[in-house]
């Protein structure tokens, strides 16, 4: 009984502890955010006059109405898409069982762990000879083949335990395959899509790399590479940073906490999948 | 009824000549718009980065083939050497870490997994997860400053001469990078072998204690081995994480000071486009890749092996 009761103890003193570590930068970047800017602060110190208004200069500064309107459409060009296709195929490689679907699943598959600077050199110079470079397409194109493999492969998941007397017996009635895509396995398959849908909007949202390399115009970029442009030009005004960066992270702060439960649920099936 | 019985046969049948249709060109077809995208802006990305390390170029003029010049330079050329050694130094930092230390706090606070304490803290412990890893760099930069909230925490317990810059000093500024990627991936490590944990039939444990096994023999003898799926997962999240890190280094020491802290990943970025290097970034993004297939795969392995 004792030992139970210490243990759950030591349990609840490592919990405190562990989310103490995990917030403390967000509360550093909250407290410098308030300083009078272009100051240095040192460490954690409760500024005597609190600057509340360097979050509105740096909402400014990052120009963050254009940003979120960018950001928002780069997600809307590349995650109903990819759901979409990777729908499709998942349905096609592990419910129909299309010829050849082993071979064709390896093939993504293979896909599945390569890193991004692995081909973003050749990536430069497609982008560039399709005229794209400095558009949103720049980064939505790209990020719909790149995260195919993630989204057939997940979708494959759900639809290889999916029973075969399913779609006889809508077969029997006379639908087609599309129709018995569309109206029976679609709607049977809205948990794992919306995971896939989670997963896919934070992927996209956080992507740095291709944003930086693609799209020179910080506009024009996701929220991730946005902040890296901020960085450059405010680097040596540390509240100013703290603020835009503070700012910058809030979208997906908020949808997280809205979500915080299907997003806990995907991203945990998520890695386990992947 | 004969009839009807014949029609439902002749149903049956075409019923089953569709199925075999949605096999061949019709399943095809749901395929080929995901094949196609993946065929365009990764396979054939994939191909041209073997092509491109094969030569000489610098982007703009003509192209030299230099066989595989490029990749004797990636394994002599101490810069781009260098670079695959911090990578898998990182791993250090970025799996071992995450990976032990989430083996330990998860099976300390087991007992109290569904308490609203430890539901809170689930939320708190994938803040890192969500949030932009450039913002992660951005916040970790500024406490690892001379000025920064780490070294006011060290001098607040006495440990006031190890004060530094810890980014900007050669010594330690690959270890502090490490640690922004483990802060960043030891709560979702934590908390999916605390999933994995909670799949254990409690019965195991019953026996063990039985047995007299104290509260370590449970954890080496139980816990770990039960635990196998979800350690290889953590174990290539974060290798890989390690592996082609990015985004933190960037932000953080642009592989600075000195190259102490660069790693493949920004190396491919500066040939690539500050040097116009384009072979050698090609060879380096070759070699990278190999090594993330060379690492994930016997990770796999060695989970299926366990299951079967």
């Amino acid at each position: 009984m004792i030992t139970a009761w210490r243990e759950a103890w030591v349990g609840r003193l490592l919990l405190v502890g562990m989310m103490a570590v995990t917030l403390l930068p967000f509360l550093s970047l909250f407290v410098t955010a308030l300083h009078p800017s272009g100051a240095y602060p040192a460490g954690l110190a409760w500024p005597d006059d609190p600057q509340w208004g360097n979050f509105l200069r740096a909402f400014e500064a990052a120009n963050m109405g254009e940003l979120l309107k960018s950001s928002a459409l780069i997600v809307l060009g590349v995650v109903p898409i990819s759901i979409l296709l990777g729908t499709m195929a998942g349905f096609a490689i592990g419910h129909l069982r299309v010829i050849g679907a082993r071979v064709i699943f390896l093939l993504f598959v293979l896909g599945l762990t390569l890193p991004f600077e692995g081909v973003i050199t050749p990536l430069y110079y497609q982008i560039r000879d399709m005229g794209l470079l400095n558009t949103r397409w720049a980064i939505i194109l790209p990020l719909i083949g790149l995260f195919m493999p993630f989204s057939v492969f997940w979708m494959r998941a759900h639809f290889v335990n999916m029973p075969g007397e399913l779609s006889e017996s809508a077969r029997m009635d006379g639908a087609n395959v599309w129709q018995l895509f569309r109206r029976i396995h679609v709607p049977l398959a809205m948990p794992a899509i919306s995971s896939l849908g989670i997963l896919l909007f934070l992927w996209t949202w956080n992507q740095f790399l291709l944003a930086i390399v693609l799209v020179d115009d910080p506009t024009k970029r996701t929220m991730s590479g946005a902040l890296g442009a901020f960085q450059g030009q405010w680097g040596t005004d540390i509240p100013l940073l703290c603020a835009g960066s503070l700012l910058i992270l809030t979208p997906t702060l908020v949808i997280f906490l809205i979500f915080q439960r299907h997003f806990v649920k995907a991203l945990l099936q998520g890695s386990l999948k992947g | 009824m004969t009839r009807s019985a014949g029609a439902r046969s002749s149903h049956r049948r075409t019923a089953a000549t569709k199925l075999r249709d949605a096999r061949g060109l019709v399943g095809w077809l749901f395929v080929a718009p995901a094949l196609a995208f993946y065929a365009v802006f990764v396979l054939r990305p994939i191909t041209l980065t073997f092509q491109y390390s094969l030569y000489e170029w610098d982007g703009i003029g003509a192209s030299t083939w230099v066989g595989l010049a490029n990749y004797g330079k990636v394994f002599t050329d101490p810069d781009l050497f260098d670079s695959l050694v911090n990578a898998f130094q990182l791993i250090v930092f970025f799996s071992a870490i995450p990976v032990v230390l989430g083996l330990a706090i998860a099976a300390t606070i087991r007992r109290i997994a569904e308490s609203r304490l430890a539901l809170v803290a689930r939320t708190v412990l994938f803040l890192p997860q969500v949030i932009p890893l450039v913002a992660a760099g951005i916040a970790w930069s500024w406490l690892l400053a001379s000025t920064g909230v780490i070294n006011q925490l060290l001098t607040l317990i006495g440990l006031g001469g190890v004060t530094r810059a810890w980014l900007g000093d050669f010594a330690t500024a690959l270890p502090a990078v490490g640690m922004i990627g483990a802060w960043v991936l030891l709560g979702l490590c934590t908390l999916l072998l605390l999933a994995g944990m909670s799949k254990i039939d409690p019965a195991l444990y019953e026996a063990a204690r039985l047995d007299g096994a104290g509260a370590w023999r449970e954890f080496i003898s139980i816990t770990v081995p039960s635990l196998r799926q979800e350690i290889a997962v953590c174990v290539t999240v974060t290798v890989i994480a390690a592996l082609a890190s990015f985004d933190i280094i960037y932000i953080s020491t642009q592989g600075g000071p000195g190259n102490t802290t660069m790693v493949p990943g920004l190396q491919i970025f500066y040939l690539a486009f500050a040097e116009r290097e384009v072979g050698m970034a090609s060879a380096l993004a070759v070699v990278l890749m190999a090594l993330v297939i060379a690492c994930a795969l016997p990770i796999q392995w060695f989970a299926k092996d366990g299951k079967r």
